[in-house]
């Protein structure tokens, strides 16, 4: 399909779906692309698995009773990075150890729940791997006011996580409440998971947060730089994902991570100072 | 004359254990190096200072406070330049949803040309060297004008060279300020520092170098006997 069938289809109102899903993959994949910088540079990857996981139980809750599935995710994901960040105190278990329980838990609870559910084939298979079908108009406003949100707060506080980031000990010599700039950047970050749940799935939703902000980190060795390219790789990804997914029928999630990976590998193979070929040319 | 740092009776611990005990001490301007084994509480003694460690009893008092943690604190991988990281250490002074000044710019390239990295304020900090890399730690300690400096074993894997310069900006710094160094290396102390804190989990002795001539408190506070090599490193007893 060419692009510009892909267009009349954007604009086809028969088919309103597709632009709300565009919209919706769109804003997620920018959220997630600045929030995901911290995560990348902050090693905690593996947070941002356990919060995409957690609040699978509150998707699965918020399905069964015809909640808000937006914020049934949201408080899911929000408990979860309090009880981590609270166990997490305890200095006898790991922090990974920690999560690796709370997720895991909460992703059981999830699908316990939502065996409950009548279609639960159907519904699981639609809450792991995304779909561009169904979204209700409110959630547009909801991503859309989430991702004012969350940008404003980022912006706001960016010296405040760049310090906590940079330096932990040194922060709290600063006084800074290291606990509260923690527990606020993992709400953050659930923020941004849960609003990209619903087209990139949640098992996919990882790529989302990591691969952007790692590639742009390929590209540059300044945080403001990386913190506008990242999101614009997800951005762009995310249409060019939908696009193929769209004219080739694939499944939305998966061809919008497979692109966001083809984009990782450009950049590693041909990034101005880091990429593997500068690094193999003569000098 | 007001002392930068003073300690009267400070007790602390560290999960439940005991760390400090009685600690007095009183700090001028001037180079002083904190000396004792691992475990001693050094670094503890320094939080302490820094009101990061609660008290169990005993008071701090202090001026403005300067940290250099040790250098594995640091995220050196992170997407920052040299000024940046400088910068940093003004976050509170800066104040909440508030945006550096020029003000703060300049204190942040005064603190650089203080410690001589005044060329490289915009190289990435992961691409310095590591005594650049303990520079700038100095610098983002400095950027908030401290009545007291405390540094965290600042020569650890630094090579020579490195080392000698730093103890000449240590002690270039100590001209009109205080400065506190918990280190171990004992023969660059007793030659470079106006005085010495002997601390194995209370202050054992105190003073000028040349006023710690009797090898007994060198026994007690490193748990060595009198044959110890680092008695004749020190020259306290014939080699």
């Amino acid at each position: 399909m060419s692009p510009w069938q892909f267009l009349a289809d954007l604009a086809n109102p028969d088919l309103a779906f597709l632009p709300k899903a565009l919209t919706i993959a769109v804003l997620a994949a920018v959220m997630c692309g600045v929030v995901g910088c911290y995560v990348v540079l902050r090693g905690m990857a593996f947070i941002g698995d356990a919060v995409a996981h957690a609040v699978f139980p509150g998707l699965a809750i918020a399905f069964l009773f015809s909640g808000s599935l937006v914020l049934g995710g949201t408080l899911a994901g929000v408990v979860t990075a309090l009880l981590v960040t609270v166990f997490a105190q305890n200095r006898r278990l790991k922090e990974d150890s920690v999560i690796g329980i709370f997720f895991v838990a909460a992703f059981a609870l999830g699908i316990v729940v939502i065996s409950r559910a009548p279609g639960y084939a159907g519904s699981l298979q639609q809450f792991l791997f995304g779909s561009i079908t169904g979204i209700p108009d409110r959630d547009l406003y909801i991503v859309g006011g989430t991702t004012v949100g969350v940008l404003l707060t980022v912006f706001l506080l960016h010296k405040e996580f760049v310090a906590v980031t940079l330096d932990r000990e040194m922060a709290r010599a600063l006084g800074l409440r290291v606990f509260w700039l923690d527990l606020l950047l993992y709400v953050l970050v659930t923020l941004a998971v849960v609003m990209a749940v619903q087209t990139i799935g949640n098992i996919l939703v990882l790529a989302l947060l990591v691969t952007p902000a790692a590639t742009a980190r390929l590209l540059t060795d300044r945080l403001p730089v990386m913190m506008a390219v990242a999101p614009a790789i997800g951005a762009g990804c995310a249409l060019i994902g939908l696009y193929l997914s769209w004219s080739w029928d694939l499944p939305v999630g998966g061809t919008i991570v497979l692109t966001l990976t083809g984009a990782f590998l450009l950049a590693h193979l041909f990034a101005p100072r880091h990429g593997v070929l500068m690094r193999l040319r003569p000098s | 004359m007001t002392a930068a740092l003073e300690m009267t009776g400070v007790c602390a611990d560290l999960g439940g254990r005991p760390v400090l005990r009685d600690v007095d001490l009183r700090l001028e301007t001037g180079f002083t190096a904190l000396l004792g084994p691992n475990g001693a509480g050094k670094t503890t003694l320094m939080r302490a200072a820094l009101g990061l460690v609660p008290l169990r009893s005993g008071t701090v008092t202090s001026g403005t406070t300067g940290y250099v943690p040790q250098r594995h604190e640091f995220t050196w991988d992170f997407p920052a330049s040299v000024e940046d990281a400088v910068l940093s250490g003004l976050v509170r002074r800066i104040g909440l949803f508030r945006r550096p000044t020029v003000a703060h710019w300049r204190a942040a390239w005064a603190a650089l040309d203080q410690v001589r990295l005044g060329d490289l304020r915009k190289r990435p900090v992961g691409e310095l060297s590591g005594g650049q890399r303990q520079r700038v730690l100095v610098a983002r300690a400095l950027v908030l004008e401290p009545a007291v400096l405390l540094l965290d074993e600042p020569f650890t894997g630094l090579d020579m060279p490195a080392q000698e310069t730093l103890t000449e900006l240590f002690t270039e710094i100590a001209r009109d300020r205080s400065v506190l160094m918990a280190t171990h290396d004992l023969v660059a102390a007793a030659y470079g520092c106006d005085r010495l804190i002997l601390l194995n989990r209370t202050v054992i002795a105190c003073g000028p170098p040349a006023s710690l001539k009797d090898p007994g408190i060198w026994m007690r506070t490193f748990d060595v006997g009198p044959a110890s090599h680092l008695l004749k490193a020190l020259d306290l007893v014939e080699a």
